[in-house]
């Protein structure tokens, strides 16, 4: 069941197109990656999916119904790129404010906010000012002031931005936690390689635009090149390679290119057949990155050569 | 969406209000310098009034003057009071009063007879404010003195002449009279109540604007506002504050009024009734009253002009009109708070368009205290921007007709109810907009945006 279903937003503004026609949908439960470089148009997007903002067209549906900012807010949660929090006020007040806000009755919000603030080891800061905190401790106040009342819908801008190691797996392992209770959670970020190992769907986009959707592993597997490493105890005498390429060889190690319809294992025997000692042998996935610079580029010259024509 | 779920909303969106509100209210209440400013204004007020008035009192040197009177004319005209004595020496002269110990030196020539004479006032530094008059007065005195009694007036009846008085001859009292209601007038009473509200109001108007701007910005800045508004609309976030500083306002305004009742009363304590009885009846049994009942007599005089001042209308209309001025020029302070990012110096030049018909309406006021009906006062009085102010110095004349007030209040009302539209709009694009200078031009546009 989608929780979220996107049809043709658009958002204009007077010098450039922030959000372009975007169109996806988000199943219930996933961990879905929304990537994009710098400026592409994900805070935009995510601002209209809160009801911080108003689509100039299209329409946002939450839950299968059409998404409706009063009733909807109490059940996303948003952690802002731009972290925030009152300086001057004391902690455990401005968790128990936010939390209100979002609807929580005060009893109810206290309890979270014990059991968080334990969870993570905070219970010592309650009557410190945010002022008295280190960037690391007031990121970790703003996820647990997100994830407080609950949302079935959770949405992080650049969760890791800024946070150390330690932090950093503290709050990803929270994310799988929370997936795992039935939260869908949207990740946004321009570091594609974090998303490699957190998320199974992504939509990409760039310039207002989506780019590529679907699930991660079915991408790789799409813009897979047949590229695969194999490692050696040492490197075995050259031979004429027959249905592939030597890419490059770095030590012991070499990458190479399969070409169409060839299958790996003809490939191994060549190599046991020059009695070469194998020590490793895997296909090489593209990465994100990688993918998203080939497609951004493909956009490119189809859209100039359209223009040509 | 069902009855249940639509009360549900309804309840939650003025709840969020609500919590804004009690949020904005309580960390400003319980702030430090809130506390200091609240208790401490009045007093130092207070001090500032009794020291200045100590002050004013106290400092007045005695000033010795030398007279060389050598033509005889004055010698019997000067009359040493507490401010002047007079001596008249001969053996002091203009280089040397100072080292004898004289402030001035008044030397009259043997021949003093037509104006072309000149009388010499020598004194080693500035004579206090009012002695020059003082002794030009008793020089005036001596010769008119001199003249009458040249053309053969009666010494005596010249003294009696000389000492007439007001207050033997007749009593003053002018009254403004509405209708059947009698009421006594006292102009310098009103212009002085018109010219304290309408300042109090210039001022609460900065005072309260500026500290709704700093909110805003404090949430831009900070990036709380973007975490805000994904649960409360930017338009709740911005009345939330507004109504919270506004009651902050009234908190303050009405410690103060308690603070200076307790402190009048503390006054009163002092000089009970029966002093002030006494005192009166001192008064009318001896001519001449000495400083201390002259003091109480004031005091009496000053507290019968505070009862019969209208409090009745000039309370309630000064709490309308802080209310409803403030909330005018709130909601454009908070859509200047939102536009500007940590620069200051941005923060004053957009404030300009507001801090420019505020100083206006105060420069209005100066004229409407004196003249509460010229076309200007009225004017002013009636235009929403200015007649929070303006109204406010013509009220306690007395001379305000209903339909006036009436009007001026309900284009205040409708006044604040369009600024407050308009600067929503401004608002809620600015408070997300970071980094980037905004221009009036731009500002402009975002108003005329649908949606």
């Amino acid at each position: 069941m989608p929780i979220l279903e996107l049809k043709g937003l658009k958002k204009y503004y007077a010098a450039h197109k922030a959000v372009d026609d975007i169109s996806f949908t988000i199943d219930e439960g996933c961990i879905f990656g929304l990537l994009g470089p710098n400026g592409a148009g994900k805070t935009t997007l995510l601002r209209m999916i809160t009801g911080i903002i108003y689509p100039d067209e299209g329409s946002i549906f939450f839950q299968e119904k059409k998404f409706d900012q009063e009733r909807d807010i109490f059940k996303i949660g948003y952690m802002p790129e731009e972290r925030g929090l009152y300086k001057k006020m004391k902690i455990g007040e401005q968790a128990l404010y936010l939390a209100m806000l979002k609807g929580m009755s005060r009893k109810d919000a206290l309890q979270q906010i014990r059991y968080w603030f334990e969870k993570f080891e905070m219970q010592s800061w309650v009557n410190k000012k945010v002022d008295d905190l280190s960037k690391g401790m007031s990121q970790k106040l703003q996820f647990v002031i997100t994830v407080l009342h609950r949302p079935p819908l959770l949405i992080l801008d650049e969760p890791f931005s800024g946070l150390d190691p330690v932090n950093s797996n503290l709050i990803k392992e929270e994310i799988f936690n929370l997936s795992k209770a039935g939260t869908t959670i949207i990740f946004s970020t321009h570091r594609m390689e974090q998303v490699e190992e957190i998320c199974n769907k992504i939509v990409l986009i760039n310039k207002g635009k989506k780019i590529l959707d679907g699930d991660l592993q079915q991408i790789k597997e799409d813009f897979k090149e047949h590229v695969f490493n194999i490692g050696f105890e040492e490197i075995p005498p050259s031979f004429i390679p027959s249905g592939f390429e030597i890419l490059n060889t770095k030590g012991t190690s070499a990458t190479l290119r399969i070409a169409e319809g060839i299958s790996p294992s003809e490939i191994l025997r060549q190599y046991l057949d020059h009695h070469a000692k194998i020590n490793s042998f895997n296909e090489v996935l593209p990465t994100l990155n990688e993918i998203f610079i080939r497609q951004v580029k493909e956009i490119k010259t189809s859209s100039a050569f359209s223009d040509a024509v | 969406m069902h009855f249940q779920t639509r009360f549900k909303v309804f309840y939650m969106k003025n709840n969020k209000i609500g919590l804004v509100i009690k949020r904005e209210y309580l960390t400003r209440v319980r702030n430090r310098s809130f506390i200091l400013s609240t208790i401490l204004l009045p007093l130092f007020f207070i001090l500032f009034i009794v020291g200045s008035v100590y002050l004013s009192v106290h400092t007045i040197e005695k000033q010795r003057i030398a007279v060389n009177d050598r033509n005889g004319i004055f010698h019997s005209a000067f009359e040493s009071d507490d401010e002047i004595t007079y001596d008249f020496t001969t053996d002091v002269n203009e280089s040397n009063f100072e080292t004898k110990g004289y402030d001035a030196f008044l030397s009259i020539p043997a021949d003093y007879n037509s104006k072309k004479d000149s009388i010499m006032l020598v004194s080693g530094k500035q004579l206090n404010m009012g002695t020059e008059d003082k002794i030009r007065g008793a020089i005036d005195d001596a010769l008119r003195n001199k003249a009458l009694l040249e053309h053969n007036i009666d010494k005596k009846l010249l003294d009696s002449l000389n000492s007439v008085k007001q207050e033997d001859q007749y009593r003053f009292s002018p009254v403004i009279k509405q209708g059947d209601k009698i009421q006594q007038s006292n102009a310098n009473f009103a212009y002085g109540v018109g010219l304290g509200s309408g300042i109090l109001i210039y001022i609460t108007l900065f005072i309260y604007g500026a500290a709704v701007m700093r909110g805003v910005m404090e949430e831009k800045t900070n990036r709380i506002a973007e975490v805000i508004i994904s649960s409360v609309r930017p338009f709740q976030l911005m009345l939330g504050k507004i109504i919270g500083i506004a009651a902050v306002g009234l908190t303050q305004l009405l410690i103060w009024l308690i603070l200076i009742m307790v402190l009048l009363s503390v006054a009163g304590f002092f000089i009970t009734p029966e002093t002030l009885q006494h005192t009166q009846d001192l008064q009318q049994a001896m001519q001449a009253a000495n400083p201390t009942s002259s003091t109480a007599m004031k005091f009496f005089e000053a507290k019968n002009m505070v009862y019969s001042a209208n409090w009745g209308l000039i309370i309630p209309c000064f709490l309308f009109y802080f209310l409803a001025g403030y909330l005018f020029y709130a909601s454009l302070f908070a859509a200047v708070g939102s536009v500007v990012n940590e620069d200051p110096q941005e923060a004053q030049a957009l404030m300009l368009p507001i801090t420019m018909p505020i100083i206006l309406s105060f420069v209005i006021m100066t004229t409407a205290v004196g003249n509460p009906d010229a076309p200007l006062s009225v004017w002013g009085s009636m235009i929403p921007f200015s007649s929070p102010i303006v109204m406010m110095a013509r009220i306690p004349s007395g001379n305000v007709p209903v339909w006036q007030l009436l009007t001026s209040m309900a284009l205040l009302i409708l006044g604040f109810i369009f600024t407050t539209y308009l600067a929503a709009k401004i608002y809620r694009t600015g408070i997300l907009l970071y980094g980037k200078k905004v221009t009036l031009k731009e500002m402009t546009k975002w108003l005329f945006r649908k949606g």
